[in-house]
């Protein structure tokens, strides 16, 4: 290590209360020569709705997004570092990155539903994985815990990008949780939707943390305590020229709003900066 | 001071607004002479258009809607002098050819739009074909002919085999510029959604990318369709003339578009009655074609 990397600031890491899914540990994430996020150790628990918050550009979408290697599509993305899901490393040589996408799935920013009926776009991941079962029951059950069935059960055949925005983002919701995925991942879930959109959204996180872990990234700080059990917070170091990100502070969502331990995350959260 | 200097007048002194049209205000009949003039393009525009369909309709007409549709539509060509007779032979073999150049372009042309569109659009590879497809669009379509004609019709003799092909060398660029185009105007969040299913980069392309591209390429499959079915030039080098229904794809082969021009300039009035009936229906196989193509390139849902 030299001189300056010696004096970077590294959280304190956050002890979990309870079992990981996943534990992430980042050394570094390169883009090309550019080093994005630096350091930072989150772990995801289980059945808590974990929230990733941070100003533009502190790295906590990029962080979010290595959790099921989403990443990898960008060609000059490079991960050093461990995320543990299982007792295995989805970084190892050896892991095939689609087969980690089936159990840790995620719903975008902007709602992308495909250019097929609601019905086959809730359908698409059963099919995917050759589901043998019931397949219309078991989308009805997934629009149901995605809060869309009354609205839509007669109009399954309609197509997806026929719905209002909130709507489709439910739609992804329940496309995303009808092949039963482990965790999911949710990346500003809510940015592209109206207030009641979002908080049909928000319960909708709430009553699935009954069954699965759910990592949150949100650019709003009202949404993170409403939602989320434990919150990480990032922020972003432009003093050594680049612009790299990094995790400030780490734990109960509470604790991190009410009483932070670090300095910037209380400038933040009060709002002396963004 | 024109009226419309408002700005210049202190707020409480200004005269009452009107609002109403003014006729012959400069501003308005600027508006009108230009809106008269693009309607009277429009009309211009589309007399040939309809001049060619009203004498398409006139002249083959009359024998393709009159008592021997049948015979028109299944008979073989008459020789010199004599009566009757229809163009069967060269609907069958323009069909044949389009067929077999679509077998040929359409996989192909989908296949190397995949490599453009999806896989690998920046490549050297891909900016080279790319480009080169481009430049076909406007390829003499004789040349297609000649370089058949060079290739398979100078060791294998004429046939609907080298026909197709040559008609294959002129719907390529046209299938893989459409097919890349839809393709690649797929949202990149579709996609992203896809491989957050956990789709490899082959189930993304086949359940989501063309699935959601079809109508696009579609429509430029059946443009091509449509524009192979009318060349005349190409099927000089390559497929010839027959006056017989095709019996081996080894064989000369009639077309439409050889016989229309054929039998135009033949002293009979008969064969020109004919050329003209051979007319009309390649236009309604070209329609025929391009009403598909709106109707599949309809998006299902």
């Amino acid at each position: 290590m030299n001189a300056t990397a010696e004096a970077l600031f590294v959280a304190e890491p956050y002890q979990p209360t309870d079992d990981v899914v996943i534990d992430c540990q980042v050394d570094k994430i390169f883009y090309g020569d550019f080093l994005a996020v630096r350091d930072s150790t989150v772990p995801i628990e289980k059945k808590k709705i974990t929230g990733f918050i941070g100003p533009s550009g502190c790295g906590k979408s990029t962080v979010l997004r290595s959790l099921n290697r989403m990443n990898d599509l960008i060609s000059v993305f490079r991960f050093q570092g461990s995320v543990m899901y299982h007792g295995q490393d989805i970084y190892a040589k050896k892991v095939d990155p689609v087969v980690v996408r089936r159990y840790i799935g995620m719903v975008f920013q902007q709602p992308n539903p495909f250019s097929m009926s609601i019905f086959d776009n809730v359908a698409f991941g059963l099919r995917l994985n050759r589901y043998k079962g019931d397949i219309e029951e078991r989308v009805e059950r997934a629009l149901q815990r995605a809060a869309l069935w009354k609205e839509v059960k007669d109009k399954l055949k309609n197509s997806g990008l026929s719905l209002s925005g909130g709507q489709q983002q439910r739609l992804c919701i329940a496309r995303a949780i009808a092949t039963e995925p482990d965790v999911l991942l949710m990346d500003e879930p809510c940015s592209a939707l109206d207030p009641i959109a979002t908080r049909q959204v928000e319960e909708l996180m709430l009553e699935l943390k009954e069954n699965y872990t759910l990592a949150l990234v949100t650019h709003n700080m009202q949404q993170a305590t409403r939602v989320a059990d434990t919150t990480a917070f990032f922020s972003v170091d432009i003093s050594q020229g680049g612009r790299t990100g990094y995790l400030v502070e780490m734990g109960p969502t509470r604790q991190v709003f009410e009483d932070p331990r670090e300095q910037l995350t209380k400038e933040y959260i009060s709002g002396e900066f963004s | 001071m024109s009226q419309l200097d408002l700005t210049s007048q202190a707020l409480d002194i200004r005269p009452r607004p009107r609002l109403q049209y003014q006729a012959l205000e400069p501003r308005a009949l600027k508006s009108g002479f230009l809106t008269g003039l693009t309607w009277l393009a429009a009309l211009l525009a589309a007399v040939p258009l309809f001049s060619v369909i009203y004498m398409l309709l006139i002249q083959g007409g009359t024998r393709l809607f009159g008592a021997d549709i049948a015979e028109v539509l299944t008979g073989l060509p008459p020789a010199g002098f004599e009566m009757g007779g229809g163009i069967g032979p060269a609907i069958v073999g323009t069909l044949i050819m389009v067929g077999i150049a679509s077998a040929i372009s359409i996989p192909l042309g989908i296949l190397a739009a995949i490599y453009l569109g999806v896989l690998d659009s920046t490549s050297k590879i891909a900016k080279t074909a790319r480009f080169l497809a481009k430049v076909l669009t406007g390829f003499p379509s004789i040349l297609a002919g000649v370089f058949v004609y060079a290739v398979i019709v100078i060791r294998f003799g004429y046939s609907a085999t080298a026909g197709g092909v040559a008609l294959a060398v002129l719907m390529l660029p046209t299938v893989v510029l459409a097919a890349e185009e839809a393709m690649s105007q797929v949202p990149q969040r579709m996609k992203d959604a896809a491989y957050g299913m956990g789709c490899t980069r082959t189930q993304v392309i086949w359940k989501v990318v063309l699935p959601t591209g079809l109508p696009g390429i579609l429509t430029g499959v059946m443009l091509a369709i449509a524009g192979a079915s009318g060349e005349s030039a190409p099927l000089l080098f390559t497929a010839l003339f027959s006056n017989y229904y095709i019996s081996e794809l080894a064989e000369p082969t009639a077309s439409l578009s050889i016989l229309i021009y054929n039998f135009s300039g033949m002293p009979f009035q008969n064969q020109i009655e004919l050329a003209w009936t051979a007319s009309l229906v390649l236009v309604l196989i070209v329609l025929v074609f391009n009403i598909l193509a709106r109707i599949l390139g309809r998006p299902k849902v």
